[in-house]
Protein backbone atom coordinates (compact mmCIF):
# COMPACT_ATOMS: atom_id res chain seq x y z
CA UNK A 1 0.00 0.00 0.00
CA UNK A 2 1.11 3.48 -0.69
CA UNK A 3 -0.25 6.55 1.22
CA UNK A 4 0.74 10.03 0.47
CA UNK A 5 -0.27 13.41 2.62
CA UNK A 6 0.16 16.80 0.62
CA UNK A 7 3.91 15.36 -0.70
CA UNK A 8 5.64 18.54 -1.58
CA UNK A 9 9.31 18.61 -3.12
CA UNK A 10 11.01 22.24 -4.26
CA UNK A 11 13.94 22.71 -6.78
CA UNK A 12 15.15 25.91 -5.04
CA UNK A 13 12.34 28.09 -5.87
CA UNK A 14 10.85 25.67 -8.63
CA UNK A 15 7.87 23.85 -7.38
CA UNK A 16 8.05 20.09 -8.94
CA UNK A 17 5.56 18.46 -6.88
CA UNK A 18 3.04 20.67 -5.39
CA UNK A 19 0.77 19.06 -2.72
CA UNK A 20 -0.03 15.54 -4.18
CA UNK A 21 -2.12 13.06 -1.88
CA UNK A 22 -3.60 10.02 -2.80
CA UNK A 23 -3.15 6.55 -1.48
CA UNK A 24 -3.30 3.09 -3.44
CA UNK A 25 -4.43 -0.29 -2.25
CA UNK A 26 -3.21 -3.82 -3.20
CA UNK A 27 -4.49 -4.97 -6.18
CA UNK A 28 -4.26 -1.68 -7.95
CA UNK A 29 -2.03 -0.65 -10.90
CA UNK A 30 -2.46 3.03 -10.80
CA UNK A 31 -0.89 4.62 -14.25
CA UNK A 32 0.70 7.84 -13.72
CA UNK A 33 0.29 10.30 -16.81
CA UNK A 34 1.17 13.48 -17.29
CA UNK A 35 3.17 15.82 -19.58
CA UNK A 36 6.84 15.94 -19.49
CA UNK A 37 8.21 18.02 -16.03
CA UNK A 38 5.02 17.42 -14.53
CA UNK A 39 6.17 16.06 -11.88
CA UNK A 40 5.70 12.23 -12.20
CA UNK A 41 9.53 11.24 -11.95
CA UNK A 42 10.11 13.67 -8.71
CA UNK A 43 6.88 11.56 -7.28
CA UNK A 44 8.33 8.75 -7.83
CA UNK A 45 11.66 9.51 -6.63
CA UNK A 46 9.91 10.43 -3.42
CA UNK A 47 8.04 7.11 -3.20
CA UNK A 48 11.52 5.53 -3.33
CA UNK A 49 13.00 7.21 -0.55
CA UNK A 50 15.55 8.91 -3.28
CA UNK A 51 14.41 12.00 -2.38
CA UNK A 52 13.47 13.73 0.25
CA UNK A 53 10.15 15.48 0.62
CA UNK A 54 9.94 19.43 0.80
CA UNK A 55 6.72 18.77 2.88
CA UNK A 56 4.12 16.34 3.02
CA UNK A 57 4.47 12.75 3.89
CA UNK A 58 4.37 9.51 2.10
CA UNK A 59 4.04 5.91 3.24
CA UNK A 60 4.94 2.39 1.83
CA UNK A 61 3.35 -0.17 3.60
CA UNK A 62 2.99 2.08 6.52
CA UNK A 63 6.68 3.01 6.64
CA UNK A 64 7.22 6.74 6.31
CA UNK A 65 9.94 7.30 3.67
CA UNK A 66 11.37 9.77 5.77
CA UNK A 67 11.72 8.27 8.97
CA UNK A 68 12.00 4.73 8.57
CA UNK A 69 13.80 4.49 5.25
CA UNK A 70 15.10 1.20 5.24
CA UNK A 71 12.03 -0.74 6.11
CA UNK A 72 10.12 1.31 3.27
CA UNK A 73 13.26 0.36 0.65
CA UNK A 74 12.67 -3.29 1.31
CA UNK A 75 9.16 -3.22 0.66
CA UNK A 76 9.43 -1.88 -2.66
CA UNK A 77 11.14 -2.37 -5.73
CA UNK A 78 12.03 0.04 -8.01
CA UNK A 79 12.77 0.82 -11.44
CA UNK A 80 14.27 4.40 -11.59
CA UNK A 81 13.85 6.38 -15.23
CA UNK A 82 15.65 5.27 -18.02
CA UNK A 83 17.02 1.75 -15.84
CA UNK A 84 20.14 2.72 -14.45
CA UNK A 85 22.35 -0.27 -13.79
CA UNK A 86 26.49 -0.89 -13.53
CA UNK A 87 27.51 -1.60 -17.01
CA UNK A 88 30.89 -2.96 -16.38
CA UNK A 89 29.27 -5.92 -14.89
CA UNK A 90 27.64 -9.17 -16.26
CA UNK A 91 23.88 -9.74 -16.09
CA UNK A 92 24.34 -12.33 -13.43
CA UNK A 93 26.71 -10.39 -11.23
CA UNK A 94 24.17 -7.25 -11.23
CA UNK A 95 21.51 -9.51 -10.15
CA UNK A 96 23.83 -11.06 -7.15
CA UNK A 97 24.66 -7.88 -6.03
CA UNK A 98 21.22 -6.96 -5.70
CA UNK A 99 19.89 -10.24 -3.93
CA UNK A 100 22.82 -9.40 -1.79
CA UNK A 101 21.93 -5.48 -0.97
CA UNK A 102 18.20 -7.32 -0.32
CA UNK A 103 19.47 -9.34 1.80
CA UNK A 104 17.44 -12.56 0.20
CA UNK A 105 18.47 -15.29 2.17
CA UNK A 106 20.90 -17.78 0.47
CA UNK A 107 18.94 -20.65 0.37
CA UNK A 108 15.79 -18.52 -1.78
CA UNK A 109 18.41 -16.71 -3.67
CA UNK A 110 19.05 -19.47 -6.10
CA UNK A 111 15.35 -19.35 -6.75
CA UNK A 112 14.35 -16.49 -7.22
CA UNK A 113 17.28 -15.52 -9.76
CA UNK A 114 16.13 -18.39 -11.36
CA UNK A 115 12.58 -17.13 -11.59
CA UNK A 116 12.88 -13.54 -12.70
CA UNK A 117 15.82 -14.64 -15.09
CA UNK A 118 13.54 -17.20 -16.28
CA UNK A 119 10.02 -14.61 -16.17
CA UNK A 120 12.19 -12.15 -18.32
CA UNK A 121 14.31 -13.85 -20.38
CA UNK A 122 17.35 -13.39 -19.55
CA UNK A 123 19.54 -16.53 -20.01
CA UNK A 124 20.92 -15.97 -23.56
CA UNK A 125 22.46 -12.87 -22.00
CA UNK A 126 23.26 -13.74 -18.76
CA UNK A 127 27.38 -13.99 -18.66
CA UNK A 128 27.28 -10.54 -20.89
CA UNK A 129 28.19 -7.22 -19.58
CA UNK A 130 25.87 -4.98 -19.39
CA UNK A 131 27.20 -2.21 -21.26
CA UNK A 132 26.81 -4.45 -24.32
CA UNK A 133 22.62 -5.08 -24.18
CA UNK A 134 20.07 -4.09 -26.34
CA UNK A 135 17.97 -1.33 -24.82
CA UNK A 136 15.58 -3.96 -24.63
CA UNK A 137 17.52 -5.98 -22.65
CA UNK A 138 18.74 -3.72 -20.24
CA UNK A 139 15.40 -2.24 -19.57
CA UNK A 140 14.63 -5.95 -18.58
CA UNK A 141 17.23 -6.24 -16.31
CA UNK A 142 16.30 -3.24 -14.38
CA UNK A 143 12.69 -4.82 -14.36
CA UNK A 144 14.65 -8.22 -13.02
CA UNK A 145 16.48 -6.15 -10.38
CA UNK A 146 12.91 -4.18 -9.25
CA UNK A 147 11.13 -7.51 -8.81
CA UNK A 148 13.80 -10.19 -7.87
CA UNK A 149 12.75 -9.74 -4.02
CA UNK A 150 9.27 -10.16 -4.50
CA UNK A 151 8.18 -7.19 -3.19
CA UNK A 152 4.91 -6.03 -1.97
CA UNK A 153 5.09 -2.39 -3.59
CA UNK A 154 6.38 -1.97 -7.36
CA UNK A 155 7.49 1.89 -8.72
CA UNK A 156 8.10 1.63 -12.00
CA UNK A 157 8.99 4.75 -14.21
CA UNK A 158 8.74 4.66 -17.81
CA UNK A 159 8.32 0.60 -17.73
CA UNK A 160 8.52 0.23 -21.59
CA UNK A 161 10.06 3.64 -23.03
CA UNK A 162 12.11 2.06 -26.09
CA UNK A 163 11.22 -1.22 -26.32
CA UNK A 164 9.62 -2.27 -29.36
CA UNK A 165 5.99 -3.20 -29.43
CA UNK A 166 6.83 -6.82 -28.65
CA UNK A 167 8.58 -6.26 -25.76
CA UNK A 168 6.20 -4.04 -24.33
CA UNK A 169 3.85 -6.77 -24.61
CA UNK A 170 5.78 -8.98 -22.85
CA UNK A 171 6.26 -6.54 -19.98
CA UNK A 172 2.56 -5.36 -19.48
CA UNK A 173 1.98 -9.06 -19.53
CA UNK A 174 4.52 -9.31 -16.82
CA UNK A 175 3.04 -6.12 -14.98
CA UNK A 176 -0.67 -8.27 -15.14
CA UNK A 177 0.68 -11.30 -13.96
CA UNK A 178 1.97 -9.02 -11.13
CA UNK A 179 -0.75 -7.05 -10.37
CA UNK A 180 -3.45 -9.35 -8.16
CA UNK A 181 -1.67 -8.90 -5.06
CA UNK A 182 0.76 -6.09 -5.05
CA UNK A 183 0.28 -2.27 -5.34
CA UNK A 184 2.26 -0.89 -8.55
CA UNK A 185 2.13 2.25 -9.75
CA UNK A 186 3.67 3.18 -13.13
CA UNK A 187 4.68 6.12 -15.04
CA UNK A 188 4.08 6.05 -18.62
CA UNK A 189 3.34 8.61 -22.01
CA UNK A 190 1.43 6.17 -23.86
CA UNK A 191 -2.25 5.85 -23.50
CA UNK A 192 -2.57 2.93 -24.91
CA UNK A 193 -0.39 1.23 -21.77
CA UNK A 194 -3.07 2.84 -19.11
CA UNK A 195 -5.91 0.20 -21.19
CA UNK A 196 -3.17 -2.57 -21.34
CA UNK A 197 -1.95 -2.67 -17.41
CA UNK A 198 -4.08 0.32 -15.27
CA UNK A 199 -7.17 0.29 -13.38
CA UNK A 200 -6.32 3.75 -12.19
CA UNK A 201 -5.02 6.52 -13.60
CA UNK A 202 -3.86 9.62 -11.77
CA UNK A 203 -2.97 12.50 -13.93
CA UNK A 204 -0.94 15.50 -12.99
CA UNK A 205 0.57 18.69 -14.68
CA UNK A 206 2.79 21.18 -13.03
CA UNK A 207 3.19 19.16 -10.19
CA UNK A 208 -0.68 19.29 -8.91
CA UNK A 209 -3.28 16.46 -9.20
CA UNK A 210 -5.85 17.00 -11.55
CA UNK A 211 -7.67 13.89 -12.21
CA UNK A 212 -8.19 10.55 -10.42
CA UNK A 213 -10.33 7.97 -11.89
CA UNK A 214 -10.62 4.22 -13.70
CA UNK A 215 -9.55 4.45 -17.40
CA UNK A 216 -13.14 3.79 -18.58
CA UNK A 217 -14.54 6.94 -16.27
CA UNK A 218 -11.99 9.12 -18.01
CA UNK A 219 -12.83 7.90 -21.44
CA UNK A 220 -16.34 8.87 -20.15
CA UNK A 221 -15.60 12.36 -20.25
CA UNK A 222 -14.39 12.65 -24.03
CA UNK A 223 -16.66 14.15 -26.07
CA UNK A 224 -16.15 10.97 -27.87
CA UNK A 225 -17.68 8.64 -25.22
CA UNK A 226 -20.78 7.03 -26.69
CA UNK A 227 -20.44 8.72 -30.57
CA UNK A 228 -21.09 6.54 -33.24
CA UNK A 229 -18.41 7.14 -36.32
CA UNK A 230 -18.58 5.03 -39.64
CA UNK A 231 -17.56 5.23 -43.32
CA UNK A 232 -19.94 5.36 -45.81
CA UNK A 233 -19.86 5.11 -49.64
CA UNK A 234 -21.77 8.37 -50.30
CA UNK A 235 -21.76 10.79 -46.79
CA UNK A 236 -22.87 14.04 -47.70
CA UNK A 237 -26.45 12.61 -47.98
CA UNK A 238 -26.29 10.65 -44.64
CA UNK A 239 -24.86 13.55 -42.92
CA UNK A 240 -28.02 15.95 -43.05
CA UNK A 241 -30.32 13.29 -42.38
CA UNK A 242 -28.34 12.52 -39.40
CA UNK A 243 -28.43 15.73 -38.13
CA UNK A 244 -31.65 15.96 -38.54
CA UNK A 245 -32.30 13.10 -35.39
CA UNK A 246 -33.37 14.52 -32.42
CA UNK A 247 -30.93 12.40 -29.95
CA UNK A 248 -28.16 13.99 -32.22
CA UNK A 249 -26.59 16.81 -30.90
CA UNK A 250 -24.14 17.23 -33.86
CA UNK A 251 -22.10 15.52 -36.71
CA UNK A 252 -18.72 15.83 -37.89
CA UNK A 253 -16.89 15.04 -41.00
CA UNK A 254 -13.05 14.06 -41.07
CA UNK A 255 -11.97 16.31 -44.53
CA UNK A 256 -9.13 13.47 -44.88
CA UNK A 257 -10.83 10.01 -45.36
CA UNK A 258 -14.44 11.62 -45.02
CA UNK A 259 -15.47 9.31 -41.91
CA UNK A 260 -18.26 10.91 -40.47
CA UNK A 261 -18.60 10.62 -36.46
CA UNK A 262 -22.01 11.40 -34.84
CA UNK A 263 -22.31 12.80 -31.48
CA UNK A 264 -24.70 12.09 -28.92
CA UNK A 265 -26.93 14.68 -26.96
CA UNK A 266 -26.15 14.18 -23.15
CA UNK A 267 -26.60 11.04 -21.75
CA UNK A 268 -27.96 9.64 -24.62
CA UNK A 269 -28.14 6.38 -26.61
CA UNK A 270 -27.66 6.71 -29.67
CA UNK A 271 -26.50 3.48 -32.08
CA UNK A 272 -29.56 1.74 -32.52
CA UNK A 273 -31.12 5.00 -34.30
CA UNK A 274 -28.25 5.53 -36.39
CA UNK A 275 -28.01 2.03 -37.89
CA UNK A 276 -32.29 2.57 -38.47
CA UNK A 277 -31.70 5.82 -40.04
CA UNK A 278 -28.48 4.12 -42.33
CA UNK A 279 -30.37 1.17 -43.25
CA UNK A 280 -33.76 3.49 -44.28
CA UNK A 281 -31.95 5.98 -45.88
CA UNK A 282 -30.76 3.08 -47.58
CA UNK A 283 -26.51 4.43 -46.98
CA UNK A 284 -24.37 1.85 -47.86
CA UNK A 285 -21.60 1.61 -44.52
CA UNK A 286 -18.29 -0.02 -45.02
CA UNK A 287 -17.66 -0.12 -40.85
CA UNK A 288 -19.38 1.45 -37.56
CA UNK A 289 -18.00 1.56 -34.54
CA UNK A 290 -19.02 2.65 -31.33
CA UNK A 291 -16.83 5.38 -29.73
CA UNK A 292 -15.84 4.68 -25.80
CA UNK A 293 -13.96 8.03 -25.68
CA UNK A 294 -10.50 9.05 -26.59
CA UNK A 295 -7.99 9.03 -23.86
CA UNK A 296 -5.51 10.86 -25.77
CA UNK A 297 -8.73 13.51 -26.09
CA UNK A 298 -9.36 14.21 -22.58
CA UNK A 299 -5.77 13.90 -21.53
CA UNK A 300 -5.18 17.34 -23.39
CA UNK A 301 -8.15 19.16 -22.30
CA UNK A 302 -7.03 18.16 -18.53
CA UNK A 303 -3.11 18.97 -18.90
CA UNK A 304 -3.91 22.24 -20.57
CA UNK A 305 -7.19 23.18 -19.78
CA UNK A 306 -8.32 25.99 -17.07
CA UNK A 307 -7.75 23.65 -14.31
CA UNK A 308 -3.90 22.78 -15.35
CA UNK A 309 -3.61 26.77 -16.18
CA UNK A 310 -4.65 27.56 -12.54
CA UNK A 311 -2.06 24.81 -11.54
CA UNK A 312 0.64 26.91 -12.78
CA UNK B 1 26.98 -3.96 7.99
CA UNK B 2 26.07 -6.82 5.62
CA UNK B 3 24.65 -3.96 3.11
CA UNK B 4 28.21 -1.76 3.42
CA UNK B 5 29.98 -5.13 2.85
CA UNK B 6 28.12 -5.77 -0.33
CA UNK B 7 28.09 -1.99 -1.65
CA UNK B 8 32.30 -2.47 -0.91
CA UNK B 9 32.22 -5.83 -2.54
CA UNK B 10 30.31 -4.41 -5.89
CA UNK B 11 33.08 -1.67 -5.93
CA UNK B 12 35.77 -3.33 -5.21
CA UNK B 13 35.13 -5.97 -8.12
CA UNK B 14 34.57 -2.55 -10.82
CA UNK B 15 37.78 -1.70 -10.38
CA UNK B 16 38.87 -4.91 -11.57
CA UNK B 17 36.37 -5.35 -14.20
CA UNK B 18 38.23 -3.29 -16.69
CA UNK B 19 42.14 -2.71 -17.36
CA UNK B 20 41.95 0.32 -15.68
CA UNK B 21 43.13 -1.20 -12.13
CA UNK B 22 45.93 -2.94 -13.98
CA UNK B 23 47.16 -0.06 -15.50
CA UNK B 24 46.85 1.38 -12.25
CA UNK B 25 49.18 -0.89 -10.26
CA UNK B 26 51.53 -1.29 -12.97
CA UNK B 27 52.15 2.74 -13.07
CA UNK B 28 52.37 2.95 -9.36
CA UNK B 29 55.19 -0.01 -9.45
CA UNK B 30 57.44 1.51 -12.63
CA UNK B 31 57.10 5.38 -10.71
CA UNK B 32 57.34 4.18 -7.35
CA UNK B 33 60.94 1.82 -8.26
CA UNK B 34 61.81 4.62 -10.28
CA UNK B 35 61.93 7.10 -7.90
CA UNK B 36 63.26 5.03 -4.85
CA UNK B 37 65.81 3.83 -7.25
CA UNK B 38 66.96 6.86 -9.47
CA UNK B 39 66.17 9.77 -7.49
CA UNK B 40 65.93 8.77 -4.31
CA UNK B 41 69.64 6.84 -4.43
CA UNK B 42 68.45 3.70 -2.65
CA UNK B 43 71.87 2.29 -3.36
CA UNK B 44 74.47 5.29 -3.22
CA UNK B 45 73.26 6.45 0.11
CA UNK B 46 74.34 3.21 1.83
CA UNK B 47 71.66 2.91 4.21
CA UNK B 48 69.18 -0.12 4.68
CA UNK B 49 65.75 1.54 4.85
CA UNK B 50 62.84 2.55 2.95
CA UNK B 51 63.69 6.75 3.37
CA UNK B 52 63.78 7.30 -0.18
CA UNK B 53 60.81 5.08 -0.72
CA UNK B 54 58.36 6.47 1.84
CA UNK B 55 59.81 10.12 0.44
CA UNK B 56 58.73 10.30 -2.51
CA UNK B 57 55.21 8.46 -2.17
CA UNK B 58 52.87 11.67 -1.41
CA UNK B 59 53.49 13.38 -4.72
CA UNK B 60 52.95 9.98 -6.11
CA UNK B 61 49.40 9.38 -4.30
CA UNK B 62 48.85 13.20 -5.27
CA UNK B 63 48.10 12.05 -8.76
CA UNK B 64 47.70 8.41 -8.59
CA UNK B 65 45.31 8.18 -5.97
CA UNK B 66 42.53 10.97 -7.02
CA UNK B 67 42.39 8.83 -9.85
CA UNK B 68 40.90 6.08 -8.18
CA UNK B 69 39.09 8.04 -6.07
CA UNK B 70 37.66 10.03 -8.71
CA UNK B 71 35.01 7.86 -10.39
CA UNK B 72 33.27 6.45 -6.92
CA UNK B 73 30.55 9.11 -7.31
CA UNK B 74 30.70 11.05 -9.89
CA UNK B 75 30.15 7.91 -12.35
CA UNK B 76 26.42 7.24 -10.26
CA UNK B 77 26.14 10.59 -11.25
CA UNK B 78 26.74 10.26 -14.54
CA UNK B 79 25.06 6.83 -15.05
CA UNK B 80 22.38 7.14 -12.62
CA UNK B 81 22.77 4.19 -10.89
CA UNK B 82 23.14 6.75 -7.80
CA UNK B 83 19.59 6.61 -7.42
CA UNK B 84 19.28 2.95 -8.00
CA UNK B 85 22.09 2.40 -5.05
CA UNK B 86 20.37 4.66 -2.77
CA UNK B 87 17.04 3.24 -3.10
CA UNK B 88 18.92 -0.20 -2.03
CA UNK B 89 17.86 -0.51 1.58
CA UNK B 90 21.07 0.48 2.58
CA UNK B 91 21.95 4.44 4.54
CA UNK B 92 24.10 6.74 3.27
CA UNK B 93 26.78 6.00 6.10
CA UNK B 94 26.87 1.69 4.21
CA UNK B 95 27.26 3.59 0.94
CA UNK B 96 30.21 5.86 1.82
CA UNK B 97 31.95 3.82 3.47
CA UNK B 98 32.05 0.81 1.18
CA UNK B 99 32.93 2.34 -1.49
CA UNK B 100 35.42 4.12 0.09
CA UNK B 101 37.08 1.19 1.82
CA UNK B 102 36.84 -0.94 -1.57
CA UNK B 103 39.42 2.31 -2.95
CA UNK B 104 41.12 2.07 0.00
CA UNK B 105 41.42 -1.67 -0.58
CA UNK B 106 42.20 -1.48 -3.97
CA UNK B 107 45.60 1.26 -3.13
CA UNK B 108 46.67 -0.83 -0.13
CA UNK B 109 46.81 -4.12 -2.86
CA UNK B 110 49.12 -1.38 -5.03
CA UNK B 111 51.08 -0.57 -2.24
CA UNK B 112 51.55 -3.81 -0.89
CA UNK B 113 53.04 -4.77 -3.94
CA UNK B 114 55.92 -2.80 -3.63
CA UNK B 115 57.08 -5.44 -1.48
CA UNK B 116 60.05 -6.36 -3.63
CA UNK B 117 62.13 -2.93 -2.93
CA UNK B 118 61.60 -4.31 0.92
CA UNK B 119 62.40 -7.56 0.18
CA UNK B 120 66.06 -5.46 -1.48
CA UNK B 121 66.62 -3.70 1.44
CA UNK B 122 66.54 -6.78 3.19
CA UNK B 123 68.88 -8.69 0.84
CA UNK B 124 71.19 -5.76 1.18
CA UNK B 125 71.63 -5.34 4.95
CA UNK B 126 69.62 -5.41 8.11
CA UNK B 127 67.00 -2.52 8.17
CA UNK B 128 64.71 -1.78 10.88
CA UNK B 129 61.43 -3.93 9.88
CA UNK B 130 59.09 -2.55 12.68
CA UNK B 131 60.33 1.25 11.21
CA UNK B 132 59.30 0.13 7.77
CA UNK B 133 56.32 -1.56 8.85
CA UNK B 134 54.95 2.08 10.65
CA UNK B 135 56.30 3.78 7.04
CA UNK B 136 54.04 1.34 4.93
CA UNK B 137 50.96 2.03 7.75
CA UNK B 138 51.58 5.57 7.31
CA UNK B 139 51.42 5.57 3.75
CA UNK B 140 48.32 3.68 4.11
CA UNK B 141 46.75 6.00 6.32
CA UNK B 142 47.71 9.16 3.86
CA UNK B 143 46.47 7.54 1.05
CA UNK B 144 43.34 7.09 2.69
CA UNK B 145 43.20 10.96 3.57
CA UNK B 146 43.84 11.48 -0.60
CA UNK B 147 40.76 8.99 -0.96
CA UNK B 148 38.24 10.32 1.68
CA UNK B 149 38.86 13.98 0.07
CA UNK B 150 38.45 12.24 -3.47
CA UNK B 151 35.32 10.67 -2.49
CA UNK B 152 33.83 14.09 -1.26
CA UNK B 153 34.79 15.86 -3.82
CA UNK B 154 33.65 13.23 -6.50
CA UNK B 155 30.18 13.41 -4.76
CA UNK B 156 29.94 16.94 -5.76
CA UNK B 157 30.16 16.44 -9.84
CA UNK B 158 28.45 14.55 -12.38
CA UNK B 159 32.06 14.73 -14.36
CA UNK B 160 35.07 12.97 -13.50
CA UNK B 161 37.65 15.06 -14.86
CA UNK B 162 36.39 17.81 -12.63
CA UNK B 163 36.71 15.27 -9.68
CA UNK B 164 39.85 14.33 -10.56
CA UNK B 165 41.11 18.35 -10.58
CA UNK B 166 39.52 19.62 -7.72
CA UNK B 167 41.44 16.22 -5.77
CA UNK B 168 44.34 16.89 -6.89
CA UNK B 169 44.52 20.77 -6.20
CA UNK B 170 43.06 20.48 -2.46
CA UNK B 171 45.21 17.27 -1.83
CA UNK B 172 48.22 19.92 -2.75
CA UNK B 173 47.14 22.23 -0.68
CA UNK B 174 46.94 19.45 2.32
CA UNK B 175 50.58 18.26 1.86
CA UNK B 176 51.86 21.52 1.08
CA UNK B 177 49.83 23.36 4.11
CA UNK B 178 53.24 23.78 6.35
CA UNK B 179 55.10 25.39 3.53
CA UNK B 180 55.55 29.41 3.04
CA UNK B 181 53.90 28.61 -0.52
CA UNK B 182 50.66 28.35 1.24
CA UNK B 183 50.87 29.64 4.19
CA UNK B 184 52.01 32.88 2.86
CA UNK B 185 49.16 33.12 1.05
CA UNK B 186 46.70 32.55 3.68
CA UNK B 187 48.92 34.82 5.88
CA UNK B 188 47.71 37.72 4.24
CA UNK B 189 44.56 37.54 5.17
CA UNK B 190 44.39 35.66 8.19
CA UNK B 191 45.63 35.83 12.34
CA UNK B 192 48.49 33.95 12.97
CA UNK B 193 46.46 31.59 15.05
CA UNK B 194 44.59 30.08 12.12
CA UNK B 195 47.46 30.37 9.89
CA UNK B 196 49.10 28.39 12.60
CA UNK B 197 46.06 26.26 12.74
CA UNK B 198 46.17 25.43 9.09
CA UNK B 199 50.21 24.98 9.20
CA UNK B 200 49.25 21.80 11.41
CA UNK B 201 47.11 20.19 9.02
CA UNK B 202 49.78 19.08 6.56
CA UNK B 203 50.20 16.02 5.32
CA UNK B 204 53.75 15.99 4.71
CA UNK B 205 54.86 17.28 7.78
CA UNK B 206 52.70 14.21 9.63
CA UNK B 207 53.85 11.57 7.70
CA UNK B 208 57.59 12.41 7.21
CA UNK B 209 57.18 11.42 11.24
CA UNK B 210 55.61 8.66 10.50
CA UNK B 211 57.72 7.08 7.89
CA UNK B 212 60.44 7.22 9.70
CA UNK B 213 59.51 4.80 11.57
CA UNK B 214 58.06 6.93 14.69
CA UNK B 215 54.41 6.02 15.58
CA UNK B 216 53.20 8.73 16.96
CA UNK B 217 49.22 8.22 18.26
CA UNK B 218 48.64 12.34 17.05
CA UNK B 219 49.51 11.18 14.19
CA UNK B 220 47.44 8.74 13.53
CA UNK B 221 44.59 10.24 15.02
CA UNK B 222 45.25 13.11 13.05
CA UNK B 223 45.15 10.66 9.68
CA UNK B 224 41.85 9.40 11.01
CA UNK B 225 40.41 12.26 11.66
CA UNK B 226 40.84 13.77 8.12
CA UNK B 227 39.49 10.42 7.14
CA UNK B 228 36.40 10.58 8.77
CA UNK B 229 35.65 14.46 8.43
CA UNK B 230 35.91 14.10 4.49
CA UNK B 231 33.88 11.02 4.67
CA UNK B 232 31.34 12.86 6.75
CA UNK B 233 31.08 16.03 4.24
CA UNK B 234 30.67 13.58 1.11
CA UNK B 235 28.04 12.22 2.96
CA UNK B 236 26.51 15.26 3.27
CA UNK B 237 26.97 16.96 0.33
CA UNK B 238 25.40 13.57 -1.38
CA UNK B 239 22.12 14.37 0.94
CA UNK B 240 22.31 17.69 -0.62
CA UNK B 241 22.70 17.84 -3.25
CA UNK B 242 20.94 14.31 -4.89
CA UNK B 243 18.45 15.76 -6.88
CA UNK B 244 21.49 17.54 -9.47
Amino acid sequence: MIETDNLTRLYGDIVAVAGISFRVEPGQVLGFLGPNGAGKSTTMKMLAGFLAPSAGSAKVCGHDVETEPLAAKRTLGYLPEGAPSYGEMSVREFLQFIVRMRRIDPEQRRRRLHEVIGRLQLERVLEQPIDTLSKGFKRRVGLAQAIVHDPKVLILDEPTDGLDPNQKHEVRGLINAMARERTIVISTHLLEEVHAVCNRVVIIAHGRLLADATPAELEARSRYHGAVSFSAVSSLAAREALERLPVVESVEVDPLDGRITVFPRQGRQILGDVQALLAAQGIRITEIQLERGRLDEVFRRITTGPAAEAAA
Amino acid sequence: MSAMFGVFRREFASYFATPVAYVFIVIFLLLSGALTFYMGDFYERGQADLQPFFQFQPWLYLFLVPAVAMRLWAEERKSGTIELLLTLPVTMTQAVLGKFLAAWAFVAIALALTFPIWLTANYLGQPDNGAILAGYLGSLLMAGAFLAIGSCLSATTRSQIVAFILTVTTCFLFLLAGFPLVLNFFRSFLPQALVDGIASLSFLAHFAAIAKGVLDLRDLLFFALVIGFWLYAGALLLDLKKAD
